[in-house]
């Protein structure tokens, strides 16, 4: 959308106007952000840059609040269950989401619509809800407070995005591939394994990279159900900013953003791939 | 009909009416489709549906004034509301206390009565703490031994709850969660003009989000257009600085807007070093409603933009051409011609934003203060702290028939399974 030779100067204005007013948005999207990076290597106790930091003095700057971090006990145990409470949903809710996106996708699918709300509804339903109807429930039958109750709420919290992706990956699916499988002798655990798989495979994945960022992420839920023992970093963050304030959060908040980008890359990769795989070119 | 008569005359190779054996065929493949969603979606009936549902039932039912007094239903029911009861509810009251006593503790119900009670009428819980310690030294006439252990005994309003709430199921919690109550003639009554609080919060929840929800089209709209006119390679740039917010955990979305906007934070400190305003006049951005509204208009921004962006990139450009061609101004060009075509995803986004921001709890619980409060943060009150859970399941099962609607008009809009990730 070049500008004209012929643009009148309104045009011009206008144009120009657009690109800065577009570029303000894009800065508010990623200032927040960007500005805790330098600020969690602040030498100060404090939340706003020093002066010995705007003049790059590296006296201002230290890792202190890095060292703090990994040499907290409550930290690293947040870390730990976070990783713990992650992999053990993402694993649970990717089995029950494929295999649910594969019934989905088939034809002969009865109450295909209700059974699809019912799947999609753990997005749905605010957090605040789902997390009060837990909290009941899960203190009934003496879930409340352990591991495996965490891990349980978020599976269900996680397993609408590896039913929507997988089932997206399906759309474009060849059918008769499998079928030329079966024709030509093999079992159905072998199609789905030699055929089916690989070609859902990104799919898959980047359902359980956002099954495992719901869960890595979710707070609402484990305030509500998780005791001291499953404090997740989410939670000991909340606690961070509520009580004691320090910059120790902004370190565990440039790695969790370190953390995000590598897994931004990860599904973007995978989402050209799919696309090529699927014969879809690349938009 | 003639499909059926020559069909049912065929026969497969092992000699089953070629009908029987398509049925067969067909009924497999329905049960192992259902074989293969069935076990997600059993887990979530269990994990996530029922308990929804239980804790929706939670703000309708009622058992602890049944179970802990049903003597004194019993004898109440000769009451006729108008005063105090007579004597033989009062005895029948002191049978009750005293048969509760026996009970095992877990299975007490007069303590939960009383908690119970005290929701109605402050003061109620004490009166039967109190009560029921001394019950068991009280000798005929039992109502004057009540009303001496507390003057609640002798408040008629007390007995006129009793009545009322003495059923298995209950509309006070709803009609609490309304911001109304009984007046002394059992009529549904507006509260008084300083203890209405939810029917403005949710008057607030709703505006927050409809703000919020203006402010990510104000700026979605303009980011989503200008990467759509892009060459594919730098409209990809662009789009990591949508969706690396879009990836970046709540908290530390929230953590770094508290970092910018607090009294002595970024925004602040540089304002003051340049001048723009005095030490002591530093703007108050955040614990009230701005924080609430600037923190989620950048956590639910990414909403906005994703679907826009995938309808106008689908828009040809030659569209704007011929109108222009034709004659229109590119202000009418773009009114007529364009945006009407960007109206599902306008719709979209919209939806989804002000679903999830009328849900939202953590980010105005962290920089909303008191002004910036949504439904959600009273539910966690009172489910965390308060402790009246009927109350808080009422206002959650409001919440939540409010968000199924919006999604249900979403379904229609554009189908759930469209949904786009990223």
């Amino acid at each position: 959308m070049a500008l004209p030779s012929y643009a009148s100067p309104f045009e011009r204005f206008w144009y120009y106007a657009f690109r800065v007013i577009c570029a303000l948005i894009f800065f508010f999207l990623m200032a927040p952000i960007l500005i805790m990076i330098p600020l969690s290597f602040n030498a100060e106790p404090y939340f706003t840059f020093s002066q010995k930091m705007l003049t790059l003095n590296p006296e201002g700057y230290s890792l202190r609040w890095y060292a703090e971090l990994f040499s907290s006990d409550s930290w690293m145990r947040s870390i730990r269950n976070s990783f713990l409470i992650g992999i053990a949903s993402t694993v649970l809710a990717t089995t029950l989401g494929t295999l649910a996106a594969l019934g989905l996708s088939r034809a002969h699918m009865p109450f295909k619509g209700l059974i699809m709300g019912i799947l999609i509804s753990p997005m749905v339903v605010p957090l605040i809800i789902s997390a009060a109807g837990m909290f009941f429930f899960f203190s009934s039958i003496n879930l409340a407070q352990t591991f495996l109750g965490v891990v349980l709420a978020h599976t269900a919290l996680g397993t609408p995005f590896v039913v929507i992706t997988v089932t997206a990956t399906l759309v474009g699916f060849d059918h008769t591939l499998t079928r030329a499988a079966a024709g030509l002798g093999a079992p159905p655990t072998t199609v789905f394994r030699r055929v089916t798989m690989p070609l859902i495979l990104p799919g898959v994945i980047s359902g359980a990279l956002f099954a495992f960022i719901t869960s890595f992420d979710e707070i609402v839920i484990v305030l509500f159900i998780a005791g001291v023992e499953q404090r997740t970093i989410p939670r000991e963050m909340w606690s961070g900013i509520r009580e004691q304030i320090s910059p120790t959060i902004l370190a565990a908040a440039t790695i969790l953003v370190m953390i995000s980008v590598a897994l931004l890359t990860v599904v973007e990769l995978l989402r050209r791939r799919s696309e090529r795989l699927r014969g879809i070119a690349p938009r | 009909m003639d499909d059926q008569t020559t069909s049912s005359g065929l026969v497969t190779a092992d000699g089953q009416p070629l009908k029987r054996s398509l049925q067969r065929a067909e009924r497999t493949r329905k049960l192992t489709a259902l074989a293969l969603v069935g076990p997600l979606l059993a887990f979530l009936l269990v994990i996530f549906i029922f308990p929804i549902g239980q804790m929706m039932w939670r703000s309708v039912d009622n058992p602890q004034i049944v179970n802990a007094i049903p003597r004194t239903l019993e004898a109440l029911q000769e009451w006729d509301g108008e005063g105090l009861p007579d004597e033989p509810v009062y005895a029948a009251l002191a049978e009750d206390m005293r048969a509760d006593a026996e009970l095992p503790r877990r299975e007490q119900w007069m303590g939960r009565m009383g908690v119970r009670l005290n929701y109605e009428l402050s003061g109620a819980r004490g009166a039967i703490a109190r009560t029921s310690r001394a019950v068991d030294e009280f000798e005929p006439p039992f109502k004057e031994a009540f009303l001496d252990a507390h003057r609640n005994w002798g408040n008629p309003e007390l007995w006129q709850i009793l009545e009322r709430e003495g059923r298995p199921l209950t509309a006070s919690y709803y009609v609490a969660a309304l911001d109304r109550e009984y007046d002394s003639e059992g009529k549904i009554v507006l509260r008084d003009e300083n203890r209405r609080i939810y029917v403005s919060l949710f008057g607030r929840t709703l505006a927050l989000s409809g703000i919020i929800l203006f402010l990510t089209f104000a700026l979605g709209f303009p980011i989503a257009f200008y990467m759509s006119t892009l060459p594919m390679r730098y409209a990809n740039l662009l789009m990591i600085c949508v969706l690396l917010p879009f990836w970046t955990s709540l908290l530390v979305r929230t953590t770094s807007w508290i970092v910018l906007l607090q009294q002595q934070g970024v925004i602040n400190n540089a304002a003051v070093a340049m001048n723009f305003i005095s030490d002591d006049q530093r703007y108050s951005l955040m614990y009230n409603m701005q924080g609430t509204i600037i923190a989620m208009t950048h956590i639910l921004l990414p909403f906005m933009v994703l679907p826009l962006y995938s309808v106008m990139k689908n828009i040809p450009p030659s569209y704007m051409r011929a109108a222009k061609s034709l004659g229109a101004k590119p202000w009418t060009a773009f009114r007529r011609v364009y945006f009407p075509l960007t109206l599902p995803g306008i719709g979209a986004g919209g939806v989804l934003v002000f679903i999830i921001s009328i849900g939202y709890y953590i980010t105005p619980a962290l920089v909303g203060g008191q002004s910036g409060r949504m439904i959600s943060n009273e539910i966690a009150r009172h489910m965390q702290q308060s402790l009246n859970w009927g109350l808080a399941a009422a206002l959650g099962s409001m919440l939540l028939v409010g968000v199924l609607i919006l999604y249900w008009a979403y379904n229609r809009l554009v189908g759930a399974d469209s949904l786009k990730l990223g």
